[in-house]
């Protein structure tokens, strides 16, 4: 009985870790869509990314402080151009048009790291050593404590910069009306490429966390297939919601792992989260925490 | 040209309405028809009967994605788990009913037809954006059910080896024989496809395609026609997967992940969103995109590579273009390659004297 229970319970407190880190990742997903409107189907790809400049800059004997800040500068300039060169022209064309231009986007750079540096798993070391955390009865290897770290901290200051400081209060005026923003003086374009930036840090830190995780090769990129349960689950335009999102689909998960993997062979990680976002979505098409929108001819 | 008309001469209903407008239309089609039944299959070795017969293949499974993205509105990330689905199911029944091909294909067809009008369902309540990733939801969730159904998927490998398709009493072994077969379906589809888009149905589907709360207040049945729509689409995925398992000669699940539901929706974009030859052009170009590129790459890339790296190479530069060329069409032609030959034909129907 209390093997069960300790069993069940460092599922479900790894889950929760699991879970914020995919919350990261998801809020990437979530700024842009919030702000632009658009999706961004190479999210995964974007981490990917992050991790391979973090890796061959770590291999090039950078300290770690610095190949993460060179992480974060390439995936700011990267997005900026990004949002300039290709969705800028997308603009107020159909969605499949966005969905299609992003899935575009990650093929190139699924492609582009065996042309250029070599497509072999690197490692991606943290000097934060091996040794879990030892909770009670809880182990917790020390990669998942800093992601959970780190997305605390993140999340910090999100909630600062979109309730207090005047560039997040823009920015929440463009998510809410476009035009309205426009008239009110506010560089609608501007705030576009911000929230794009933004992506783009959140991926960097996102990048060298899993990339530490799971080693860097272009597999890193399937993280990105766990982001969509849980923007879903959560609701596209909530910040909030991809927290809530990204808790339950890690729970999910750890626990689908640990005790339907054993009877049906493997892979219900995978499975499980879409699952459980189709079934919320029957009932709840707009997620959590998702704004409704109401249509009109 | 000389052989266009270079305005509106029409001057009967009749003349409007006529299937053969110009004489030339008839010449092309007599020509078309002379060049895939007589001209390809006599001209063409084994090899590069075999790459049209592939193209002849996603042919049929691209104008299905068309109806439902391009015709209907419908955003599906989902296209290649209902090929799967007809291809496993035509393959159970071929080997253990020992049913021949024409009752497996319809089979196929009608099981993914039905399958995708359940995963049609939610598409009443949810669009956009949560119907894109509900549809990327059940490819994952299809893949994984027949991987881990040993009843579906054959058991080990989750492949299931298919006798060929036998007609008349013959098999169908060759790649000429097997093309006749590919082409017979092909130009189905592509009828069936004309023809459905032109009736009732058809202006149903882009009635919803271009506001769906204004076409249910004209009276269309928004779900029952966004279902049929899930379920028209389906049933070309369907045939084309079962087309796909009798061309290989196996049904195996890896060759329907979501890869290849990402090059079908590359296919009707590059050819032309609600465009029947665009999905044809597209159909093609992106089949070929590979095997061209491996063969301009094999011979060039080994002056700076090594052979095990080269494939590798190729994989990836298939990816960087592929990808560059959606941007590309998107960006610069979002009508696709449909457009492009319509912009031809525009501007040579008055040339030279194009004022």
């Amino acid at each position: 009985m209390w093997d069960e229970l300790q069993f069940s319970l460092s599922l479900i407190v790894s889950g929760l870790s699991i879970g914020l880190m995919y919350s990261l990742i998801a809020l990437g997903f979530v700024l842009v869509y919030k702000a632009t409107d658009a999706i961004n189907f190479a999210q995964g790809e974007f981490v990917m990314l992050a991790g391979f400049v973090a890796a061959v800059a770590l291999g090039d004997k950078v300290p770690v402080l610095a190949a993460v800040a060179i992480a974060v500068a390439v995936m700011v300039v990267f997005s900026f151009a990004l949002e300039r060169v290709v969705l800028r022209p997308l603009l107020g064309r159909p969605i499949v048009a966005v969905i299609m231009a992003t899935i575009g986007l990650g093929a190139i750079l699924r492609g582009l790291p065996a042309i250029t540096v070599g497509g072999q798993t690197r490692a991606l070391s943290l000097p934060i050593g091996d040794t879990p955390f030892v909770f009670g009865p809880i182990f917790l290897p020390p990669i998942q404590v800093l992601g959970v770290v780190v997305t605390l901290a993140f999340l910090g200051i999100f909630s600062w910069f979109f309730l207090k400081s005047r560039m997040g209060i823009a920015m929440r005026a463009v998510a809410d009306n476009q035009q309205v923003a426009m008239a009110m003086g506010i560089n609608v374009e501007r705030y576009f490429a911000l929230a794009w930036a933004m992506a783009g840090i959140v991926s960097a830190l996102g990048g060298v966390i899993w990339g530490s995780m799971l080693g860097v090769d272009t597999q890193l990129a399937l993280v990105g297939l766990k982001v969509f349960p849980v923007v879903i689950l959560g609701g596209l335009d909530s910040i909030v919601g991809a927290v809530v999102g990204g808790l339950i689909v890690g729970v999910v998960e750890s626990l689908a792992a640990g005790y339907l993997d054993p009877y049906v062979g493997g892979g219900t990680k995978d499975f499980a989260p879409y699952v459980l976002m189709i079934v919320a979505l029957m009932f709840k098409p707009y997620g959590l925490f998702g704004t409704h929108r109401i249509e009109r001819v | 040209m000389l052989h266009r008309e270079s305005g509106v001469f029409k001057t009967s209903y009749a003349a409007d309405m006529a299937l053969y407008p110009l004489p030339i239309a008839r010449k092309a089609v007599a020509l078309i028809i002379v060049l895939f039944a007589v001209v390809l299959p006599l001209s063409l070795d084994e090899y590069y009967l075999s790459v049209v017969n592939l193209v002849l293949i996603a042919i049929v499974g691209a104008l299905g994605l068309n109806i439902l993205v391009g015709y209907t509105g419908q955003i599906s990330v989902g296209h290649a788990a209902f090929m799967s689905v007809g291809a496993y199911t035509a393959a159970n029944l071929a080997v253990h009913l020992h049913l021949p091909f024409w009752l497996t294909l319809p089979a196929g067809g009608l099981m993914a037809a039905l399958i995708g009008a359940i995963v049609g369902i939610p598409s009443l309540r949810i669009k956009g954006l949560y119907l894109a990733i509900a549809t990327l939801a059940s490819q994952l969730i299809i893949e994984w059910i027949i991987n881990h159904t040993p009843a579906i998927s054959g058991g080990a490998q989750a492949s299931i080896q298919v006798p060929r398709p036998e007609f008349m009493g013959r098999e169908i072994k060759t790649q000429g024989q097997l093309y006749f077969f590919l082409l017979f379906f092909a130009v189905l589809a592509t009828l069936a496809t004309l023809n459905l888009v032109r009736s009732r149905i058809g202006r149903a589907f882009v009635a919803i395609r271009d506001q769906d709360i204004a076409a249910e207040i004209i009276g269309i049945n928004i779900f029952r026609y966004k279902l049929l729509s899930f379920a028209i689409s389906s049933f070309y995925a369907g045939v084309c997967g079962v087309l796909y398992t009798y061309y290989f000669g196996i049904a195996n699940y890896e060759a329907f992940q979501i890869g290849v539901s990402i090059d079908f929706l590359a296919m009707i974009i590059i050819g032309g969103l609600g465009s029947v030859l665009g999905t044809i052009l597209g159909a093609t170009f992106v089949t070929m995109l590979p095997i061209v590129l491996r063969l301009a790459m094999e011979p060039l890339g080994g002056l700076f590579f090594n052979a095990g790296q080269l494939s590798s190479i190729i994989a990836s530069t298939r990816l960087i273009l592929f990808g560059c060329l959606i941007i590309l069409f998107l960006v610069v032609e979002p009508e696709g390659l449909n457009r492009l030959w319509r912009n031809i034909r525009n501007y040579f129907r008055v040339w030279p004297f194009s004022y």
